[in-house]
């Protein structure tokens, strides 16, 4: 028996170790899943704003999936400030019109992209938020200008459903 | 270990032992030689051993009255205050005993930098320690979220949201921590399950540390080994015990100072007012234990690369024992790293102090610098040091230089004798 060969028994063994991780795997895997979203958050999953009380230069807050979305309608002055930026200045180039289809209308998750926190409104060296947590500058259209967050604020998926409506995702 | 066998001296004591060995572990326990010349720094240990029961007991009254759940949590915790029988007494022993736990366990990592307990044959009980360690402050993390305040729905945001600098799988990562899309109620009841479960593995790692401690015994403010068995040693009972209990005494007037006169002096206001999802508290600020790590994150300007500095400033003190060159464990004899050493302590408050404050202008320079510092120590310093180094004579043994006549001059008692 000098020389190894494979033989019957490690075919055996190799089998048995391949079934028993694929049985391992089918009992760890609920146990790892049961800890994503349920079925009853994901329910919550959509929402419908009512903005007709939203005067230009005004943001609203609500909550949509348990995190801030701000709906700003813009004033001119602040449309032509955000779209006049070059794209060259931005750590996260991303135009205006990508970010706001309705340029009057801005509407974004109100949540740092650096650490998650909740940035304040008109606040900051751009006019537009800044994160208080660890010192963050947005500006008027949500995009990253200074600071440690490393994009701009998400814009999550929305349409108008009527003129005065917005459903949030 | 004891040498020789233990036979107990009772006829069912010998019945027992002979089947379970409870009583030989006991018998080592109490026989177990202890270098006689432990100073007040090493009585920690059996501080901490006292904290982590302190904790485990009155959190599982706590967890008697607590309610896990977003809507209910926070009023929960003033119920404790307020209506439970003696439950602010509980609830403030386990707010601030978290806090003098980290006070203990800091002079304890401490002591093993200066006196070098974490060097060779020792590198086991040190990689079990900074384990424990971690948990501590996951531990710490996950406890204080339970109240649902607007630090614990901020913090645990913060916190949480760290994992989202991981490349590609981050975001989804956060996601599956919090079980939703932001921290909500299926956050609070998993983080309720897990600060249960912690202590327990601390308390199982503890076993594990004492028991690797009693392979090679204490190091002691000398560094040398100890000669076994002779004079250098005393047994752990009664001698070691009644100087632990003496320590613990003291620490106890600490902790009941705090518990009874400034019960929230380590706390923040902020936490007094019930969780908000829509509005940030002005200034985010952890506990005190966490704030030199803390203020690492923040010092390096890139979120991912901040994220790595904090964790690198923590797991490398697991790789400690290899950077450290030096054969000479106390610092004693180490007339250069004893500088260091105090620098480094320098540079740790330093850092949390600047880690408690608004991370721009001069506190952020300050921050950078002592952060570069803190692994400038680590990496630069102790591998060179090592090599660098014109140690100081040991002595041949821990008796000999209280008998007198040691070639070295700091521990000489009779320093004019050995001058002739």
């Amino acid at each position: 028996m000098a020389e190894k060969k494979t033989n019957r028994r490690d075919f055996l063994f190799t089998a048995t170790y391949a079934v028993g991780a694929v049985g391992v795997g089918a009992v760890v895997w609920p146990m790892v899943d049961q800890m994503n979203p349920d079925a009853s958050v994901k329910a919550l999953a959509s929402t419908e704003v009512d903005v007709s009380s939203v005067t230009p230069g005004k943001t609203i807050t609500v909550l949509w999936r348990g995190k801030p979305v701000f709906i700003r309608r813009r004033t001119q002055d602040e449309i032509i400030e955000a779209k006049s930026v070059k794209m060259e200045e931005l750590k996260h180039p991303e135009k205006d019109e990508d970010r706001a289809k309705n340029p009057e209308w801005l509407v974004m998750l109100g949540v740092c992209t650096h650490l998650g926190c909740v940035p304040l409104d008109q606040k900051g060296d751009y006019n537009g938020w800044f994160c208080p947590c660890h010192g963050s500058h947005y500006d008027i259209s949500g995009r990253i200008r200074k600071g440690p967050a490393p994009t701009n604020m998400e814009i999550p998926e929305y349409k108008f459903v009527n003129s005065d409506t917005i459903k949030i995702g | 270990m004891s040498d020789q066998e233990y036979i107990p001296k009772s006829k069912f004591g010998k019945w027992f032992n002979d089947r379970l060995p409870l009583l030989t572990l006991a018998n080592h326990l109490t026989d177990y030689p202890t270098p006689k010349n432990l100073n007040y720094w090493w009585t920690f240990g059996g501080i901490l051993t006292f904290c982590l029961i302190t904790q485990i007991v009155t959190g599982l009254v706590l967890a008697m009255h607590y309610i896990a759940h977003a809507d209910m949590a926070f009023d929960s915790v003033e119920h404790i205050m307020r209506d439970v029988n003696y439950g602010w007494l509980i609830r403030y022993i386990h707010a601030n005993g978290a806090s003098m736990f980290f006070l203990a366990v800091y002079i304890h990592i401490f002591r093993s930098l200066f006196y070098g307990s974490y060097k060779a044959p020792r590198e086991i009980i040190w990689i079990i320690g900074i384990i424990i360690y971690l948990l501590m402050m996951a531990a710490a993390f996950l406890g204080y979220v339970l109240p649902w305040g607007q630090m614990s729905f901020w913090g645990a945001t913060v916190i949480t949201n760290l994992f989202s600098a991981i490349p590609l799988v981050g975001e989804g990562i956060v996601t599956w921590l919090w079980g939703g899309y932001s921290v909500d109620n299926p956050t609070l009841t998993r983080f309720f399950t897990l600060h249960y479960l912690i202590p327990f593995l601390i308390l199982g790692l503890v076993v594990l540390h004492i028991w690797a401690l009693h392979v090679p015994g204490n190091n002691n403010p000398v560094g040398i080994d100890i000669q076994k068995p002779s004079k250098d040693t005393v047994p752990f009972h009664p001698y070691i015990v009644i100087k632990d209990g003496f320590a613990l005494l003291m620490f106890m007037i600490v902790f009941a100072f705090f518990v009874f006169y400034t019960p929230n002096i380590l706390g923040h206001a902020d936490n007094y007012i019930e969780a908000n999802p829509l509005v940030t508290p002005a200034h985010i600020v952890p506990e005190w234990y966490l704030l030199p790590f803390y203020a690492i994150l923040r010092s390096v300007p890139d979120k991912l690369l901040g994220v790595v500095a904090m964790l690198s400033a923590i797991l490398i003190l697991a790789a400690l024992p290899w950077l450290d060159t030096s054969k000479i464990r106390s610092a004693v004899f180490r007339p250069l790293y004893k500088q260091f050493y105090w620098i480094l302590v320098a540079d740790v408050l330093i850092l949390g102090y600047v880690g408690a404050m608004p991370a721009e202008g001069l506190y952020l320079l300050i921050a950078r610098i002592a952060t570069a510092y803190y692994f400038l120590h680590f990496l630069i310093i102790l591998p060179v040091l090592g090599f660098r180094e014109k140690t100081m004579p040991l002595p041949l043994s821990i008796t000999e230089p209280i008998l007198g006549g040691s070639p070295n001059l700091v521990l000489a008692k009779d320093r004019k004798k050995f001058k002739n």
